[in-house]
């Protein structure tokens, strides 16, 4: 049958003229997705200049056929209609999941009823996911599935998908399904990039690096551990095609593209830098001076305490991207902001609300500043660094506008005790309940 | 009323709390490396391992034993969003 001996390069002129049928991407494996390139705007917070694809697979074995991710529900009729076109729905014997984010399971219940023999394959995390995104009603039939982790394996009979489990790239339930014979990684969004061209293949498309390294800052960024214990799985497979949800397909050279994630997961301020001391970064906003003199000293305070070192920064004076970037990288982080109609003001919520970009799980955050009349401001931001999963293990310091000597001795002593935190020096205290605050 | 002692382990602080507070709301102010999600016992987020004194807090709700279960929970963790203190214990993140 011709299904499986198409040209590659016919079709993927094909499918740039709109042809709807499955792309051949190697042996015995199709394209299946779906192009959404009226597409400007990704999940809220992603920009999309020349929109996205929805990549999905089909693998055939001579025992059976694997679907691998489906589409956005809207994009549905180009999925079956190119799934049509290489299988019939009874052959399907599994259906595989990377992740189930709405845009790659969209098509996924119709999937179901279209192929009810076939066994749903989802990763070990993602049970408490899946009857939210199918949301079954009573009277349908109960579906079934089977969760899978790292070295679990379904055989297609001359073909044997293997998976890895790689969580939180970048949805916690993210898994990678490997194709042993042909070294193909169906890598779920890991690997992808919202860049949409009919030619599919990385080395047919337009330039697409920015793309890949925009998405990459926004979406893997935040989970840098994880992805780097998810290269430690990826790297020592044979790879001869990588296969992402999103974007080009990663036929040519797709090595460089593991090794490029690798490069953009290590901190290269850190490297820079070769400083073992833990980091301290005061930032500040001041109206008339109170507020700056109050960073000041608490980093001069906090400087004393040896192993940590400390920088100053006047919000005023710099730009939110470096600020993250110095963020992602510091141990403890302390914000000073005067309290202006009972708010803290805006240029430190600007910050504050930027970091959802990198983590922040486990990093000391302390608050400080002058009032006037209430002093909100403080607790407001330690309230938000709480919310950011920062621990907040010296309570906030506000001082009512011209701080005094014994003010400014006060603020030094806060310095001191939140570097004493940071190196652990708190340790072994009873604390009374009532003194908690 | 009746008092208890939690430490948490990673910070290596103790509290003196009135018997029948809840974990969270030790563990925020004195800043220990529990993290919270939704605090109402629904997403996992703040599972934490009683290391000392499992039975020295309150009793798992069905509710959350079945999010403990959807998280794939080891013997001895808790959500600190739940679990009130009734004795001295012990705490960590998960």
């Amino acid at each position: 049958m011709s299904r499986l001996a198409n040209d590659p390069a016919q079709s993927a002129r094909g499918l740039a003229q709109g042809s709807p049928g499955a792309i051949p991407i190697t042996a015995g494996v199709h394209w299946i997705g779906a192009l959404d390139p009226q597409l400007r705007t990704f999940d809220i917070i992603l920009r999309t200049a020349n929109g996205t694809t929805y990549n999905s697979y089909l693998v055939r074995g001579d025992q059976g056929v694997a679907v691998i991710d489906t589409v956005k529900l809207e994009f549905a009729d180009d999925f079956f209609r190119r799934l049509e076109s290489v299988a019939d729905y009874a052959e399907i014997r599994a259906i595989v999941l990377n992740h189930l984010e709405p845009d790659h399971s969209g098509a996924l219940p119709e999937l179901m009823r279209r192929a009810p023999q076939a066994r749903l394959y989802i990763s070990t995390r993602a049970t408490s996911m899946l009857k939210a995104v199918l949301k079954p009603k009573e009277s349908d039939r109960p579906f079934e599935y089977q969760t899978v982790g790292t070295g679990d394996e379904v055989s297609l009979g001359s073909r044997t998908l293997r998976f890895l489990h790689t969580p939180f790239l970048h949805w916690p339930d993210t898994q990678c399904t490997y194709l042993v014979e042909d070294a193909v990684l169906f890598s779920g969004d890991v690997f992808g990039c919202h860049y949409c061209d009919a030619r599919l293949f990385n080395d047919l498309v337009g330039d697409f690096r920015f793309s890949f390294d925009y998405y990459y800052a926004h979406i893997m960024r935040p989970f840098k551990e994880h992805v780097v214990e998810a290269l430690k799985l990826i790297e020592p497979l044979p790879l001869k095609i990588v296969a992402p949800t999103h974007g080009p397909i990663l036929r040519e050279r797709p090595r460089r593209y593991v090794t490029h994630y690798r490069e953009l997961s290590t901190s290269s301020l850190t490297e820079r830098i070769g400083n073992e001391a833990l980091s301290l970064i005061v930032f500040y906003m001041s109206a008339y001076g109170s507020t700056a003199r109050m960073a000041e000293c608490i980093a001069a305070g906090a400087e004393e305490t040896p192993g940590v070192r400390v920088s100053l920064y006047d919000l005023e004076g710099g730009e939110t991207g470096p600020f993250v970037d110095l963020i992602e990288e510091a141990d403890a982080l302390a914000f000073g902001s005067p309290t202006i109609n009972g708010d803290a003001v805006k240029p430190v919520w600007d910050l504050l609300s930027s970091l959802a970009v990198v983590n922040l799980k486990g990093k000391l955050g302390a608050a400080f500043g002058s009032y006037g009349w209430s002093g909100e401001a403080v607790r407001m931001i330690e309230d938000r660094m709480r919310g950011l999963k920062m621990r907040v293990p010296v309570a906030g310091l506000r001082l009512k506008l011209i701080p005094t000597d014994e003010e400014l001795a006060e603020c030094r002593d806060f310095g001191r005790r939140l570097a004493s935190a940071l190196v652990g020096g708190e340790q072994g205290r009873v604390i009374d309940f009532a003194d908690l605050g | 009323m009746p008092k208890a002692k939690i430490t948490f382990d990673d910070i290596s602080q103790t509290v003196n709390v009135p018997a029948g507070c809840r974990v969270i709301e030790i563990s925020e102010k004195i800043g220990a490396g529990i993290i919270y999600g939704c605090r109402e016992g629904d997403c996992g987020t703040c599972m934490m391992e009683v290391v000392e004194g499992w039975n020295n807090l309150s009793e798992p709700s069905v509710l959350e034993e079945k999010v403990l279960r959807d998280n794939m929970a080891k013997r001895h963790n808790r959500l600190a969003c739940q679990a009130q203190i009734l004795g001295d214990c012990k705490v960590k993140p998960a």
